[in-house]
């Protein structure tokens, strides 16, 4: 199985992916939106003609919200980012935003106060944890069997390390789609990262299944580790990738023909799935061997002394 | 054989049955008026606020001067409070719920309120702000006329706007000293006793004095609540108020009135509001990318899979339609998260039906017949499916614990399809592929193949 022969090949490949996005995330860095910082968004649009932008900035500045910007939308909209509103501030906002001959009318409009903001912070963190750990406990549970070679934490540590992989380089690309088109993380960034946490360990677990269902087959013959893996991968390679594909179809409907509210959120999805894919058959598996030659080597250099 | 072939029948019977169903509670109207069917009315898609448009307002409710025992009970009536003032708003099936303070929201009691189609909140936050608002209204010039013109509709009944015949005075809630429950002494039905304060008893005695022989009315937040014919001034500032009210009305408006405010104070700490349009346009993008992707999966699958991936595009059609129907039943509220999660979970449901394909394409290469080899891929892909929905189904159910509205729509959905896509996977599939009772030759080898291989 060539995965299997030019393993340090691929690993190589994820970890210069994963310290590229690394980079990124330290440098250009996630915008966080109102969801979590609290704020508020004005989107409105005009049934004439748009006011000009300095116009309406300087309007809204006269208004002393702090710090306010003013972004085109659309062919006839603008959104208004401010801080969090009260209902009298929204309507001098909106009254600030008509001209004589162009009214505008309030599409949607989102504030959300500090403290919801923090408890979002808070219950995504919490949730971020709990799914690994809930991972961790059902990979160790789900392969209690298998400790003859490998014993089952180390699948479920490596199955973490591939999780851990494909969320960087999910949070990597969002950076970037937030640099180049402004993309925020809401609660739907943590939404698709948890999902891409799901779906990706269930992939990485098809490839250990059949890792475990061939080591009992081949208890008897005179296989090694590595070859055992090689041959599993080779029977399911075909099936993780058909499976994400067909994800990956849907989500790509979802990016070019679903929701605005959506589209983002399906992006993020997208790249989860392809790195989820990626990670669990060329880097997983490989990383088990790695592991496992390891071990065995130290075992056998403490038998020869 | 027969009895495969009987279940597998069973199973496409069934699956019309659902999809007749969902189709029926989409579009069935009364054909003499035209009207939604009743199944219409019940079943119909429940659409969340991004998707229908409306509000979503959250109140901090400041319980601080409140004691553990005390904070339930004044959260509950807050919220009856305002349920009803919303419900005098005219809002559609407007939801307002507690939520307790706790770990996941900084110990706050909130309050939540949503509006569906409401996009102009300045009045409803007005109202829900509001401390109970009575009011006395005189007759508007004009409106005995009116009423002597109003004519009879159809049914019968006098069609007559009460609110619109009556003008405001000066008189309000604002004069009001002290309110209480009293019983008539001839019917023994309860009435509410209202006792102005010197300036109000002065303003009741001339509004009294200038209406006699006319009506008065005594409006409630904006709805009236009795309308008493003056028989003369009267001063003193008291007042009765006889409605319909049962004894436990009554003394819940007593409780409105004399404590003048709601239960606690309330502070807004967060609005979002969706306009209709746009809701309007992301159902339509949600069911356009729902069809192409699920298209898109159908001829996949039969380019890919052959005969098999004919029976999966099958399966796979009583599952969109079963996830449907159970959008109805439960029902489960529709956003476009929850949506995307539906979506997501049509691509998760093949998997089950890509690993049964893949595993029997394995046994028949080791030499086993078809009906062999079906037999043997349903048994040995069943652990690998089980572990990896669970894997998604508990990540499900943690999002669900997690979620604010739009994300719990997004985790159930998913959730759900997940659990539901095994079931069709498995006996679905099953019953299908068995039904056909294929025979090995040259030409099922070939339909039981897959990719590019002969």
């Amino acid at each position: 199985m060539f995965i299997i022969k030019y393993k340090k090949i691929f690993i190589a490949i994820s970890i210069s992916l994963v310290v590229i996005s690394i980079v990124i995330l330290s440098t250009v860095g996630l915008t966080f939106g109102i969801d979590f910082r609290g704020g508020a968004l004005t989107e409105v649009y005009y049934e004439n003609v748009r006011p000009e932008i300095l116009q309406i900035q300087e309007n809204i500045d006269g208004l002393s919200l702090g710090v306010a910007l003013v972004q085109p939308t659309g062919e006839n909209g603008f959104i208004i980012k401010t801080r969090s509103l009260s209902d009298l501030e929204r309507q001098a906002v909106l009254k600030s935003l008509s001209q004589r001959d162009s009214i505008a009318v309030e599409k949607s409009f989102s504030s959300i106060g500090p403290s919801v903001g923090n408890e979002l912070t808070r219950k995504a963190v919490t949730a971020l944890i709990l799914v690994v750990l809930v991972i961790i406990c059902f990979i160790a549970y789900a392969f209690r069997k298998v400790g003859e070679q490998v014993s089952s934490w180390k699948y479920g540590l490596i199955a973490v390390g591939a999780l851990l992989h494909d969320v960087i380089l999910a949070s990597g690309v969002f950076s970037i789609l937030g640099y180049f088109f402004g993309a925020e993380v809401d609660s739907l960034f943590v939404v698709a990262i948890l999902t891409v946490l799901g779906l990706s360990v269930s992939d990485t677990i098809v490839v250990f299944d059949r890792i475990r269902e061939n080591l009992a087959l081949n208890k008897d013959k005179k296989i090694s580790f590595s070859d055992t893996v090689g041959q599993s991968l080779g029977q399911v390679y075909t099936r993780s990738i058909n499976t994400s594909l067909t994800v990956i179809v849907v989500l790509l409907a979802l990016f070019f023909l679903g929701p605005e509210s959506t589209r983002y959120f399906a992006f993020m999805m997208t790249a989860g799935m392809f790195f989820g894919t990626y990670s669990s058959i060329f880097l997983a598996s490989p990383l088990l061997v790695v592991w496992e030659n390891y071990s065995s080597r130290k075992k056998a250099k403490l038998l020869v002394k | 054989m027969w009895k495969k072939r009987i279940s597998a029948l069973i199973v496409l019977v069934v699956g019309f049955g659902i999809g007749y169903f969902v189709y029926i509670s989409e579009v069935g109207i009364v054909p003499e008026t035209g009207a939604k069917s009743t199944i219409t009315e019940k079943y119909g898609f429940k659409l969340g606020l991004d998707l229908s448009g409306g509000s979503h307002l959250i109140y901090r409710a400041d319980v601080s001067a409140l004691s553990g025992g005390d904070i339930k009970e004044s959260m509950t009536s807050l919220r009856d409070v305002i349920e009803r003032r919303v419900n005098i708003f005219g809002v559609s099936e407007p939801v307002v719920q507690v939520e307790s303070g706790g770990f996941a929201n900084a110990g706050e009691e909130r309050l939540i309120v949503d509006l569906p189609g409401v996009t102009n909140i300045d009045k409803a936050i007005a109202m829900i702000g509001q401390t109970p608002l009575l009011e006395f209204r005189t007759e508007s010039p004009g409106t005995v006329e009116d009423i002597q013109n109003a004519a009879l509709d159809e049914n019968g009944n006098i069609s007559v706007n009460i609110a619109d015949r009556y003008e405001n005075t000066e008189l309000t809630g604002r004069y009001l000293k002290r309110a209480d429950l009293q019983f008539d002494p001839n019917t023994q039905m309860p009435i509410i006793g209202l006792q102005f304060d010197d300036e109000g008893a002065k303003l009741f005695e001339k509004i009294t004095g200038e209406n006699i022989g006319k009506t008065v009315a005594i409006f409630l937040d904006g709805a009236p609540l009795s309308t008493p014919v003056v028989q003369e001034a009267i001063s003193g500032g008291q007042a009765v108020i006889t409605g319909r009210f049962t004894p436990v009305e009554a003394r819940t408006l007593v409780g409105r009135l004399n404590s003048g405010a709601l239960p606690v104070p309330i502070e807004l700490i967060s609005t979002q509001t969706i306009g209709a349009t746009l809701g309007a346009d992301a159902i339509n993008a949600g069911i356009y990318a729902g069809l192409v992707g699920v298209i898109a999966i159908a001829l996949f699958f039969i380019l890919w899979y052959r005969l098999p991936g004919i029976i999966a595009v099958l399966s796979l059609s009583v599952y969109v339609i079963t996830m449907l129907a159970l959008f109805k039943i439960i029902p489960v509220t529709l956003t476009a998260p929850g949506i995307a999660g539906f979506i997501i979970s049509i691509g998760v449901a093949v998997d089950a039906n890509v690993l049964i394909f893949e595993r029997l394409k394995e046994e028949m290469k080791k030499g086993l017949s078809i009906s062999e080899a079906i037999k043997s891929g349903f048994s040995h892909a069943w652990d690998s499916i089980r572990d990896s929905s669970t894997s998604t189904i508990l990540t499900a159910i943690i999002l669900f614990w997690f979620g604010t509205s739009l994300i719990k729509g997004f985790a159930l959905t998913l959730g759900l399809g997940v659990l539901i896509s095994l079931i069709s996977a498995i006996v679905v599939s099953k019953v299908f592929l068995f039904s056909l009772g294929i025979k090995d030759s040259k030409l099922t080898r070939f339909l039981f193949s897959s990719g590019i291989s002969k």
